[in-house]
């Protein structure tokens, strides 16, 4: 089973390479007005279950994937 | 124990990726330490007054900086000593290590310049009341060199305030090199026996290669840890 993991800084937490990506696309003439950078985590999952799936991801998340201090995490689970 | 038995034992850890405990061990056995290294697979810790945790980049960094090192095996048992009041110092990575661990408060992200950071700085000791500063003078100026890209401690609006009011903020930079909160260079825990800090006192011991800051907070670990172990009962 395909899974991601999007990991966002939280709102508010300052974001330097967001700011430099957001500086280099403005220098490109591109009007962007913020940029935030995240991180995308991609798993193939054993098992069929889904909801298992998701609460194992969440763990997965707390310990590991995510630093609940600064970041915000999303878990999609792929359909079948 | 042995009546010959004078300096204490510190273990310092080896991750795969440090590469600043050759440094730590010289530093501390000059300083009158026994000290010796542990690698990160060892599910036990070999019997130590204190432990090191080093600088380098454990895990290539990989994920977020001690996100993966926090996870090795020799952390369970730091965790426990550390719970049991045993004596902790993380330098640079080994600081990222701890707050990832959550045997310290916050967190480090990278440098708010974006860049990597690599020179001497001064740092205030706030508080000298620490086992990591016992040989320090509150207010006193401390020399020792930073090398980090991801330096910048962060605590946010609720945790900061705690901080202050508890006196963890136990060494803070007199000019800011790397975006910190409140100026943080190092933090203790709330029981006082785990240090972390960016600064590398194990790179400023010998006035041979420049400014020796660092002596003052090893050398306070290792009295620290020889009184723990060799105080009268």
């Amino acid at each position: 089973m395909r899974a991601t993991v999007l990991v966002r800084p939280k709102p508010g937490i300052l974001d330097p390479q967001g700011e430099a990506v957001q500086s280099s696309l403005r220098h490109l003439g591109f009007a962007v007005e913020e940029a935030r950078v995240g991180r995308v985590v991609d798993l193939e999952l054993e098992g069929e279950d889904p909801e298992r799936a998701r609460a194992e991801l969440e763990r997965m998340c707390q310990q590991l994937l995510a630093n609940p201090l600064i970041e915000s995490f999303e878990i999609s689970v792929a359909a079948e | 124990m042995s009546e010959s038995r004078t300096r204490p034992r510190i273990a310092v850890v080896v991750f795969p990726g440090s590469n600043d405990d050759g440094d730590a061990v010289l530093a501390l056995e000059r300083l009158g330490a026994d000290a010796f290294p542990v690698w990160h697979g060892e599910p036990d810790l070999p019997a130590a007054d204190a432990v090191v945790l080093p600088g380098g980049f454990s895990y290539g960094d990989y994920l977020r900086c001690g996100a993966i090192a926090r996870f090795a095996p020799v952390m369970g048992a730091v965790t426990s000593f550390a719970g049991e009041g045993g004596l902790v110092l993380g330098i640079c990575n080994g600081f990222q290590v701890l707050c990832e661990a959550g045997l310290l408060p916050g967190t480090l992200r990278p440098n708010a310049s974006l860049s990597f950071v690599c020179r001497d700085v001064d740092v205030v000791v706030e508080r000298a009341d620490t086992p990591f500063t016992t040989r320090a003078e509150q207010g006193q100026c401390l020399t020792m060199p930073i090398k980090h890209g991801e330096g910048c401690y962060f605590a946010d609006d609720e945790l900061l305030p705690e901080l202050e009011a508890t006196r963890q903020i136990a060494l803070r930079y007199a000019d800011n090199p790397n975006g910190s909160v409140a100026d943080v260079a190092g933090v203790v825990n709330a029981d006082g026996n785990v240090l972390g800090l960016m600064p590398h006192p194990e790179h400023a011991v010998d006035p041979l290669l420049g400014p020796t800051g660092g002596a003052l907070v090893l050398g306070s670990l290792v009295d620290a840890a020889r009184e723990r172990t060799f105080a009268p009962a």
